[in-house]
């Protein structure tokens, strides 16, 4: 097949929010590439407002596969169906939603298309070659790769919430019900149990104050709420507090949240290139570490050496006194 | 009693490498190797099932012959045979490429019941060399896996995903990528390590596995590297000492308040 058959830019996640903001940046490579941007949505008694929705933020086209083997998300008969719209719409670009779900369906939809994939992209642009052109995390998050795949289509999943949508406005579009035989999956859920939230969206906060293995317990973790609360900022953690113990809902790093804010106070955290490479956006960075070798002081602006039950305390009062 | 396979991978040690000033490149030849982190869960998941429902473990890799060392190690935690996947030939691929010498390799060595993948590997990052199996194998898959129990022809797992955590049950054979936390991975002693050494490692080539070159190497990957830097980190480093803890205190605080960053 030769590789100017393929046209047109399709987007896909099965987090609602997050396809909206692929579309955002799957419009802006479509226009570049002068092509149609698509949407796939899959479910079950799926609302034809979302459809709508869709082609308000930027679609030109969006392809309905509506079964009840779809409503909720499997690996399994997701690929199927994602490969199948691709190999009879052809497009030359798939962007899919880099959560974990989306992260275990593009290498499927990829392998079933005989092409690549690239993981988590931050960064997404077209070439003079009409080729695109994505960065990623590679050596544990330590350096940033430049790549493309030179097999159509081009798959990416997208890093979240890091590409705006755009604002709603009114546009033609088509809506197209697309048809299709499902397998029944081989895995079955037989619970979901919800995690409890905790922690606010990271992603937009300005100042965070992030935990690590230094603090003994949950309830310690009052001291960085405190401190928080005067810098109106939010709080997080390391792998460890959340997979671990339990303590939160999700953590910041290579494999959890990406974070940019204006300021962020690392307490008790050692400084892992895991969890470091998920800070390096934030535009000052404060460590406190009774270890001095640490080497999350290598990546912070300001740093502390010391205890942190004395130091976290030190700091809520210091910003009381200085910020009024 | 289930056979199980867990690919693995040799990856450089990422704290140890060293960047080139001239050009921002990272250096990755010459840095000491060793197992993926959350490979090493893998490994020891599989033995942890055989301990319980006996079996048999195959521990296989995709990567150059210095990479026998890694399966020397695999063998001295409990697994049963070794296989390193290797030839010149097999060098730049990608996950598409990885993934296709992997299925092949196992489509010759038989019947299984699991595959154990990490959830990723931590240097490429990619999460994608599971997925690709299992799919190319035609097997489900059950991806950030913290908790597995097998149950006669049956696995139950517990996957770890943002906001839930679900429990997914599959027949086998059935492909599994575990998460860090799922295990605590053994460390072999000195006797297990000397009995392994008297272990054989087979090692199969392109020839033994019947793979052509057109699907493999640089040849066979779809994804092209460009180039790979590492960002400059610019940040300030600077350590505050003071008489109390009171006084480091306030003179971080007046530190960033100069940055302007709280302003609101
Ligand atoms: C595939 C994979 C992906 C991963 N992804 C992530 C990720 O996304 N995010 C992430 O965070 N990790 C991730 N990790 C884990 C990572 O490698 C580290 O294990 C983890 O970040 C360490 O967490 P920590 O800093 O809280 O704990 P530790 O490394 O144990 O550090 C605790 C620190 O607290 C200090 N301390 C102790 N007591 C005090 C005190 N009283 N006062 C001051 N300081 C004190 C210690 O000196 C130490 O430096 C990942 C690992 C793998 C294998
Ligand atoms: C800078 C750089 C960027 C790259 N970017 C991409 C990219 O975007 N897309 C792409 O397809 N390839 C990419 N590659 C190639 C990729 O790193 C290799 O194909 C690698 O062999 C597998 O990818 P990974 O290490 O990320 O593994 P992952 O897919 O993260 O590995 C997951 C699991 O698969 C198993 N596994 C992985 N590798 C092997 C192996 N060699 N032998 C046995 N089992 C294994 C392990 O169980 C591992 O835990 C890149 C390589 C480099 C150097």
């Amino acid at each position: 097949m030769s590789s100017n058959e393929f046209k047109g830019v399709m987007v896909f996640s099965e987090n609602f929010e997050i396809l909206l903001e692929l579309l955002g940046k799957g419009r802006e490579l479509a226009d570049k590439l002068q092509v149609e941007l698509s949407a796939v949505l899959m479910g079950h008694n799926i609302d034809e407002e979302r459809g709508k929705d869709l082609i308000k933020h930027g679609a030109d086209k969006v392809y309905i596969v509506d079964n009840p083997i779809l409503e909720q998300f499997n690996a399994e008969p997701y690929a199927d169906v994602l490969s199948k719209i691709a190999s009879e719409y052809k497009p030359e670009i798939i962007l899919i939603g880099a959560t974990k779900r989306g992260k275990e369906l593009a290498p499927r939809v990829a392998t079933k298309l005989n092409t690549g994939c690239m993981t988590e992209c931050t960064k997404l642009d077209i070439d003079e070659e009409r080729r695109l052109v994505v960065t990623r995390l590679v050596y544990g998050g330590s350096s940033i790769a430049t790549e493309y795949s030179r097999v159509k289509p081009q798959i990416a999943t997208v890093s979240p919430h890091t590409f705006e949508k755009l604002a709603p406005e009114e546009r033609k579009g088509e809506i197209v019900k697309f048809e299709v035989e499902v397998k029944e999956p081989r895995t079955k859920v037989v619970e979901r149990k919800k995690k409890e939230i905790v922690g606010e969206r990271l992603e937009e906060a300005s100042v965070i104050v992030a935990g690590g293995r230094g603090i003994r317990s949950k309830e310690d973790f009052k001291l960085l709420e405190e401190l928080a609360k005067v810098l109106n900022g939010q709080v997080g953690c390391t792998r460890p507090i959340a997979a671990d113990y339990g303590w939160f809902t999700n953590w910041i790093g290579i494999s959890g949240v990406k974070i940019k804010p204006k300021l962020y106070i690392a307490v008790g955290i050692s400084g892992a290139i895991q969890h470091t490479a998920g800070i390096m956006d934030s535009k000052i960075i404060v460590a406190i570490n009774k270890d001095e070798e640490a080497p999350i002081f290598k990546a912070a602006d300001y740093g502390i050496v010391g205890d942190l039950y004395k130091i976290v305390p030190a700091l809520t009062e210091a910003f009381k006194k200085l910020l009024k | 009693m289930p056979t199980i396979i867990v690919p693995f991978k040799q990856i450089v040690d990422i704290k140890e490498i060293k960047v080139d000033p001239s050009t921002q490149t990272p250096i990755t030849v010459g840095i000491p190797r060793k197992i993926s982190d959350v490979d090493k869960n893998a490994l020891e998941e599989a033995i942890k099932i055989k301990e319980k429902h006996g079996g048999k473990i195959i521990a296989i890799t995709v990567g150059p012959p210095e990479a026998k060392t890694a399966l020397r190690e695999t063998l001295a935690m409990g697994v049963d045979e070794a296989y390193l996947l290797s030839d010149p030939i097999f060098e730049g691929s990608d996950t598409l490429a990885t993934a296709r010498i992997l299925a092949k390799t196992i489509e010759k060595l038989g019947e299984f019941d699991l595959i154990i993948c990490g959830e990723m590997s931590l240097d490429g990052l990619a999460a994608q060399v599971g997925p690709r199996l299992a799919e190319l194998l035609d097997v489900p898959q059950i991806t950030y896996v913290r908790k597995v129990t097998v149950e006669g022809d049956k696995v139950i797992a517990e996957k770890d995903l943002e906001e839930e955590y679900e429990i997914v049950e599959a027949k086998m054979p059935v492909l599994l990528t575990v998460t860090r936390e799922i295990n605590e991975p053994r460390i072999p002693s000195l006797r297990d390590i000397m009995k392994a050494s008297r272990k054989e490692i087979k090692t199969w080539t392109a020839n033994d596995i019947g793979i052509s070159k057109e699907d493999v190497g640089s040849e066979g990957s779809a994804v092209q590297i460009l180039k790979v830097t590492v960002p400059k980190v610019e940040r300030k480093g600077i350590l505050v000492e003071a008489e109390t803890v009171e006084e480091a205190a306030e003179e971080v605080v007046k530190m960033i308040l100069k940055e302007g960053v709280l302003r609101r």
